[in-house]
């Protein structure tokens, strides 16, 4: 695979180029899927793209007349807690965004350690349900068991769960996410901008939650490039959870995929991320980034001109939503799931470099919201 | 050398050395030092924690006996921590899957689990005593190793199931779970508690009243003079890392068997490295290191009452850092002064830092 490279380089290039003068010159809705994808000498044979929506509906809820000072909120982080420019943080803008708009009246955050035993996760959780926190919020889904038992103990307290459902538990509510649709949107993204018609999905850890993206990113993908080739890359097997923080890792799986002739690179590997990132700037290729904006985060910005968009996980809507909802104490309402329709995933449009397909995301996005289509939240091979 | 003194000043000295240490960096990075360990003590008295305190320290006290059996002949057995996951693994696997009647499912789920562990182990023990493999390198690769195939064996195509995001075994049957012993609402302690207290008497003999363990401890003063004295050192390599894997391979059972009853993504990590920290600061002494195992417990539970009253809870790490490092310089330290004391009496007939060159296990340089 060296032989070509100056060839594939030119092409890289040229798809750099083309993409940065769409992004320019794009100012008004002249730029449509066509004109993106039409010419299909270098990119992909594309399916026709659904019809633009005049506007996608997402709710909302409203949160001028609420009043949070009578919540003592307790936040319980995973690994990495507050800064983690990940996961974590997003949970953590939720709670800051809460705390701006209708105020809380006292906050406790607490965090995890690495490899942590059942038992401190459950301690942790009875320190603030015994200090009277309520209501009490869970960033991932290892707290789920731990979950379990303390809720049973407190039954007047309010618990939520970020990513996980426990059963039978009427005072948990859980926080779950349309991870699959997102990376839906993604995959069409991928397909769109890649002009190899080659694409990658990078994953950190081979965990269920993980394969929710994997599934999204290969069908959204393929609906929009039924001839797509797909690179499919783990990082490390399920229980090695060291695949979420390894960029060396993430350079070496990216680069491999390069190689294979895949010239846009989506990953869903939390902190190896970085190295997809780096990989995919060294091999003039893209890369789309996962939960959080990332072509923002400081951490990756080395490389943040390859990032042409990025998987939004709402984890703080979800955070804000879930308090807003408990500060008015009422939870009939609340999305079981966060989905396209609610704000809970989406796609990023910073640094301009999606918004030539703009329209034909959001057309998917209308579709996948009206039940038109229905991605799988498991790969289906 | 053998006076209380000798054996009880030098952790003494060592941890008044680390929590004095920890005030000071507690005071550099703003914190009360005085509120950090009113915190940390407070916490024994609430909720569960003393329980979990000890529950934690089950696990500690039978990996560290794992390490010490290794010591004693100055094997590095790095890898318990592997062999204890995967023994654990399969332990989650065997126990999960055969109902036996009179608690008989749990002897069988044990012994899967010492078998494990020593199979695991002995990969390496081969390769040290048939190629000269160090058995640092080899064990530290099969624990790397040791996550590839729990991965497997717990991955939904395997023995594993999906519940959520998570993934782990089936829930143990009723018949093969140990009971503990409750404490109401403060908790409950594993009954493994009493295995891990019988491991410790049955290794204080295997050390003291067998010719074994006379045989393993010469083998670790002075490998030339066992063989010598008609001691098969390959022999001994081999038995000695065998035991001490199967040891290894009960480690992750009290929780297994006691309460998580599954072995699954959250199974907690680290105890092999924990083991050798407490091994050293035990001295390899089945009582010491029922202390030392103690000690660890209630300061890594100690994170969760730091973290609540907003104390960088890393403090415990550093504490835990210092402890270990001090108490090998002050048993160096001790074991002079003694030597100096002792040559005074004698009549200073002796010359002065005679002695062979003293293992790592026993506070040597490394």
């Amino acid at each position: 695979m060296r032989r070509p490279r100056g060839a594939a380089l030119a092409i890289a290039l040229t798809g750099v180029l083309a993409v940065v003068g769409c992004a320019k010159d794009g100012g008004g809705t002249s730029t449509s899927g066509e004109g993106a994808g039409g010419e299909g000498a270098a990119g992909c044979q594309l399916a026709d793209p659904p019809p633009a929506p005049d506007e996608v509906e997402v709710s909302t809820p409203e949160t001028a007349d609420v009043d949070g000072s009578e919540l003592r909120v307790g936040l319980a982080y995973d690994i990495g807690g507050r800064g983690d420019a990940s996961f974590n943080d997003a949970a953590a803008a939720g709670l800051d965004r809460a705390e701006e708009e209708f105020g809380l009246g006292d906050v406790r955050e607490l965090t995890a350690e690495a490899n942590e035993s059942e038992d401190a996760k459950v301690s942790r959780l009875r320190q603030l349900a015994d200090e009277g926190f309520s209501p009490i919020i869970g960033v991932g889904f290892a707290y789920a068991d731990a979950f379990e038992t303390v809720a049973a103990d407190y039954p007047d307290t309010d618990f939520a769960l970020v990513d996980a459902a426990v059963e039978d538990a009427d005072n948990i509510t859980p926080l779950l996410f349309a991870e699959h649709e997102g990376s839906f949107l993604a995959g069409v993204a991928a397909a769109y901008k890649s002009d190899n018609c080659h694409v990658g999905f990078v994953g950190g850890v081979e965990t269920p939650l993980i394969q929710k993206f994997e599934a999204g990113f290969l069908e959204g993908a393929r609906a929009a490039a039924p001839d797509i080739q797909i690179e499919n890359t783990y990082l490390t097997p399920a229980g090695d959870i060291t695949g979420f923080q390894d960029p060396a890792k993430g350079n070496e799986a990216t680069r491999a995929q390069i190689d294979a002739g895949a010239d846009v690179v989506y990953h869903a590997a939390g902190a190896s991320g970085k190295g997809v990132f780096e990989a995919a700037k060294a091999g003039d290729a893209l890369a789309i980034g996962v939960d959080s904006d990332q072509y923002n985060q400081e951490t990756v910005a080395e490389s943040k001109d390859v990032i042409i968009t990025s998987m939004l996980k709402r984890v703080d809507v979800a955070v804000f939503n879930y308090l807003a909802a408990v500060a008015e104490d009422d939870l009939t309402d609340f999305p079981e799931v966060f989905d396209l329709s609610v704000d809970g995933v989406d796609y990023s449009t910073s640094g301009g470099m999606v918004d030539d397909i703009a329209d034909v995301l959001d057309g998917y996005k209308a579709q996948i919201i009206a039940g038109d289509i229905e991605v799988p939240s498991s790969p289906t091979g | 050398m053998g006076s209380i003194r000798a054996k009880l000043l030098p952790p003494a000295l060592a941890i008044a050395f680390a929590v004095l240490l920890c005030a000071v960096t507690l005071l550099f990075s703003g914190s009360s030092p005085l509120e950090a360990l009113g915190a940390m003590v407070g916490s024994l008295g609430r909720g569960t924690t003393a329980v979990d305190v000890v529950n934690t320290a089950t696990s500690y006290y039978i990996v560290a006996l794992a390490a010490a059996l290794g010591f004693q002949m100055n094997l590095l057995n790095i890898g318990i921590e592997g062999q204890y996951r995967l023994a654990a693994c399969v332990a989650a696997i065997v126990g999960g899957a055969v109902t036996l009647p009179f608690g008989l499912g749990v002897v069988v789920t044990m012994l899967a689990a010492a078998a494990t562990g020593a199979a695991w182990v002995g990969i390496a023990a081969l390769l040290k005593v048939y190629r000269g493999v160090s058995e640092v390198i080899s064990t530290i690769m099969l624990n790397a190793l040791s996550f590839g195939v729990i991965a497997y064996l717990i991955s939904s195509d395997m023995f594993g199931e999906l519940r959520g995001n998570n993934i782990g075994t089936p829930y143990l049957p009723e018949s093969n779970r140990v009971p503990g012993f409750s404490f109401g609402s403060s908790g409950t302690v594993f009954g493994m508690v009493l295995v891990a207290a019988a491991l410790g008497v049955g290794y204080w003999v295997l050390m003291n009243r067998t010719r074994f363990g006379f045989e393993l401890r010469a083998s670790g003063k002075s490998p030339t003079a066992a063989a010598a004295g008609g001691v098969n050192a390959k022999k001994m390599i081999l038995v000695t890392l065998l035991i001490s894997g199967a040891v290894a391979g009960l480690a992750g059972l009290p929780e297994l068997l006691g309460r998580d009853h599954t072995f699954s993504l959250n199974f907690p990590a680290g105890y092999g490295f924990t083991g050798l920290a407490v091994a050293l600061l035990g001295r390899n002494n089945p009582v010491g290191i029922a202390f030392g195992a103690l000690l660890w417990a209630f300061l890594d539970k100690s994170r969760l009452a730091l973290d609540n009253v907003g104390v960088p809870s890393e403090i415990v790490t550093i504490m835990q850092g210092s402890i270990v490092l001090s108490v090998v310089v002050a048993y160096e330290l001790v074991r002079r002064v003694e030597l100096r004391a002792e040559q005074r009496r004698v009549g200073g007939q002796n010359p002065p830092g005679s002695g062979e060159p003293r293992p790592v296990s026993a506070g040597g340089a490394v």
